[in-house]
């Protein structure tokens, strides 16, 4: 072959490349565009996305992620980021761009229609759904599941626990844990929960795999990764069963999925727009009805078959405190699990 | 091979592809370099840092070894001997590269109990044994069996002749393998066994603080920089151009009866293994779940975008390879070594790490080409580098530099005499380097999806979304459609592996 009909080959596929992502980049970038950087997955918030544009009228362009990951691609961006909103899985992230002073106050208007417990204390982000830690377990080999994370260091359950200490809602859990039962009790809980064998997974989804195909007895996950796989498995599909802990209990956090609008956008107006999309009633009952997640205004019911909101039994923490996530992770390094 | 100069023709080339490929050290050193000498001493001084770098080498190493028993047993099998069917296990051994490992850890893991460090050593082994499967078979096609005859003849083994002429390349396929091993992330992170890129990972989410990442990436460098100098310490001084025509004859070893069914048993399990199983599981999830509905728009668009950045990164990849590894095969000296090493650093690097480094750069210096294809394209570049830079070497060293220098005596400078005598000898293999480029391209996520442009979709970041929402059954056409796009550079690969023995 020639080097020139070589070339010509290779020319193909960069004719495909163009035609691909021609279409997307058509950047004009006026008043009513907006940038959203996502790390909640396109498969469970891009139908909502269309009801945005829908309603909005706004040329709305998602890049989707893993939250830390686009808080830290945030960060290297700095002053010059792309991004408009910051759509984030957990408070964590939210609270470290504000922390790093990212992010731009939102209105108090539209703040205030979110219980003051689940957004930030700066008012510079806002919660948009709930959701709650649970306890998954398999009813087959469990009839009475364990009512306190504390019980879990018991030997009864040695081996037969499930974790991610690299998930961020997993750390939201411990920053909880510590901020409540103080540092000294989350230490000896880790590590006696590291002595009992505790498993550990990389995400919810795996710990959630294993309890049903009866590798585990109990992982601790968050409530609606279970109500999505009924819904794509069916409940027969699905032998595992979910305990919600009462009492306050750390392990029955409710944290939150929010965004924050950016501090160095240029089209301001229009990310405030969206955030005031997000916070009206139709967003919201998407997140109950679809997501599974618990609504955060007023006079949006939650989604059949999930525990009313005000029956969790969560603990009482201030979630702009889970930005202490640093200590939490040094906590965690120190214990050896991350 | 005498110490020769450069020349600027070939050495200003070759240096702007070290430059690119030394980029992410410096972004590490800038961000390191903010944490101050205590938050550098704090990162490497913690426990939990030296636990798991020891974890990182015990897995490169069990992977490495096993891979290259492997690669060298079945290139052996499908190159020497009479094994029946070697042309389809020839091609079959080629084709794990098809498998990304990410989706063979979650197959594993779905539907057996292996996991943790045996889970990660399977599953790493199975998908990486190509690496030195064709570098050995290419070798061992071109090796006169005429050496081995007199080894015999002389009352060695002739395994002791074989083992030593494929040093070099068995060598070089190995590094490839520890460097991919030592830089993973997704597969080991499913199989549940915590290594040193899962601590970068986490850093990440620690609090945001960039330091410790950075220091540990650079680390990582450091590591590989001694995998790279002890794997080039293999070479010796050896000639590897064959003067003359190459032998030509037929497959020099018969397998005896019980040989003969226990080979044809290893070739079978491993592929059995290696492709068979994912793609059985693949088809498995195809038919179940209910989310199985295929959105064919989406479907054709992914295909195109995965195609277009991988050939786009693939021609990239190589145009920037070809001085470095002319270097690399034609002259000695330091200069030959820092070009040839450096571009082995982007590789060892986690995805994310060299894809943060590029959005550092590209925001302050080339804010043009932030989140456009051609930022992705010089990332799959960075990464793929070595493999590359390896298959130009290897090709160039086969050309006689003879040939080069009757070239010169005839009047052409040393810059003509490569262009018109040396690099259409090599174009083969320089070809066969960016074949696999392509197929790795194709397969790669952590930097796609931070450097792809908004809104565009590849196969992986697709598969990345059906899976990260727990819907397997949607993500089954995705991989099982990324599996055949890539096979086909892979069955490439495999039949060329067969047609220099032929």
């Amino acid at each position: 072959m020639s080097l020139r009909r070589l070339v010509a080959a290779a020319l193909i596929p960069l004719a495909l490349l163009a035609s691909a992502c021609g279409g997307g980049e058509g950047e004009s970038f006026g008043d009513d565009s907006l940038v959203i950087y996502s790390g909640r997955n396109e498969n469970l918030v891009g139908p909502l996305i269309e009801k945005l544009r829908t309603a909005t009228g706004l040329d709305v362009q998602v890049r989707y992620g893993d939250s830390a990951e686009l808080a830290a691609q945030i960060l290297e961006e700095g002053a010059d980021t792309r991004a408009d909103l910051f759509f984030s899985q957990d408070a964590g992230a939210l609270g470290a761009l504000s922390k790093h002073r990212m992010l731009a106050p939102i209105a108090p208007a539209a703040l205030d229609r979110v219980p003051a417990e689940y957004r930030g204390s700066d008012g510079t982000w806002v919660g948009l759904s709930g959701r709650s830690r649970v306890i998954v377990y398999d009813p087959r080999t469990v009839t009475a599941p364990p009512k306190s994370v504390f019980e879990l260091t018991d030997p009864r359950w040695q081996g037969k626990v499930g974790w991610a200490p690299t998930n961020a809602s997993f750390q939201s859990f411990v920053t909880a844990l510590r901020v409540l039962s103080g540092e000294d009790r989350a230490r000896q809980w880790l590590e006696a929960m590291k002595a009992n064998g505790t498993q550990t997974f990389s995400n919810n989804v795996n710990i959630l795999n294993a309890v049903d195909e009866g590798k585990l007895q109990l992982g601790l996950i968050n409530h609606y990764y279970w109500y999505e796989k009924v819904a794509e498995r069916g409940a027969n599909g699905v032998p595992s069963r979910l305990a919600y802990l009462p009492g306050g209990d750390p392990g029955a956090l409710v944290n939150v999925a929010g965004v924050g609008v950016l501090k160095d956008s240029e089209h301001a107006a229009a990310a405030h727009k969206a955030v005031d999309f997000l916070l009206g009633t139709e967003a919201q009952k998407y997140f109950a009805d679809t997501t599974k997640e618990y609504p955060l205004i007023s006079g949006v019911a939650t989604a059949a078959g999930l525990p009313p909101f005000d029956s969790l039994k969560g603990p009482e923490v201030d979630l702009s405190k889970l930005d202490s996530i640093e200590q939490t992770i040094t906590l965690l390094q120190e214990v050896g699990l991350v | 091979m005498t110490i020769r100069r450069i020349p600027a023709g070939l050495l200003a080339p070759a240096g702007v592809t070290a430059a690119l490929a030394l980029l992410p050290v410096g972004y590490l050193l800038v961000r390191a370099g903010e944490g101050g000498a205590g938050g550098v001493a704090a990162t490497l001084l913690r426990a939990r840092t030296a636990e798991l770098a020891l974890r990182s080498l015990g897995l490169a190493a069990a992977v490495t070894v096993l891979c290259t028993a492997i690669g060298i047993s079945l290139a052996w099998l499908v190159v020497r001997s009479d094994l029946p069917g070697r042309r389809v296990f020839g091609v079959l051994a080629a084709l794990p590269l098809a498998v990304p490992s990410y989706v063979a850890a979650y197959t594993w893991v779905a539907a057996t109990d292996i996991e943790g460090f045996a889970g990660s050593v399977l599953v790493l082994t199975l998908c990486s044994y190509p690496y030195v499967y064709l570098p050995v078979a290419a070798a061992l096609s071109r090796m006169d069996p005429a050496a081995e005859e007199v080894a015999l003849s002389l009352g060695r083994s002739r395994f002791g002749v074989v083992l030593r002429q494929l040093r070099p390349s068995a060598a070089a396929g190995a590094l490839l393998v520890a460097m991919y091993v030592l830089a993973e992330f997704g597969a080991v992170a499913i199989m549940r066994f915590d290594v040193f890129t899962t601590q970068i990972y986490t850093s990440y989410r620690a609090g945001f603080n960039r330091t410790p990442a950075a220091v540990l990436g650079l680390l990582l460098v450091l590591v590989t920089l001694v995998v790279v100098a002890a794997e080039s310490r293999t070479r010796g001084r050896a000639a590897y151009a064959m003067r003359g025509a190459p032998a030509r004859r037929p497959p020099a070893v018969r397998l005896g009866g019980a040989a003969r069914a226990a080979a044809t048993a290893w070739c079978a399990a491993l592929a059995g293994l290696a492709v068979g199983f994912p793609l059985a599981s693949i088809c498995y999830w195809l038919a179940d779940g209910s989310s199985a509905g295929v959105d064919a728009a989406a479907l054709a668009e992914a295909v195109a975008a995965t195609l277009g950045v991988a050939a786009a990164g693939a021609l990239l990849t190589t145009a920037l390879a070809v001085p470095v590894g002319v270097v690399a095969a034609r002259y000695r000296g330091r200069t030959a070594a820092f070009l040839e090493q450096s571009t082995y650093v982007g590789h060892s690097l986690p995805g994310i790490v060299m894809a943060l480094s590029l959005v550092f750069f590209a925001v302050r210096y080339v804010p043009a080409v932030y989140q456009r294809w051609p930022l992705l394209v010089v990332a799959y570049a960075v990464l793929f580098m070595p493999a590359a830079v390896g298959a130009v070497r290897a090709s160039v060293l086969q050309s006689p530099p003879v040939l080069e220098e009757v070239a010169r005596s005839l009047g052409r400078t040393p810059l003509r005499a490569l262009r018109e005598v040396t690099l259409p000898l090599a174009l083969p293999g320089v070809l066969a380097g960016a074949a696999l480029v392509f197929l790795t391209a194709m397969k790669e996520l952590p930097a796609t999806l931070l450097l792809r442009p908004t809104g565009m979709d590849t196969l992986a970041t697709e598969l990345w979304t059906e899976t990260g929402s727990g819907a397997y059954g949607a993500a089954a056409p995705y991989a099982a459609l990324l599996m055949l796009l890539a096979a086909v550079p892979g069955f490439v690969l495999g039949r060329r592996s067969l047609e220099e023995a032929s």
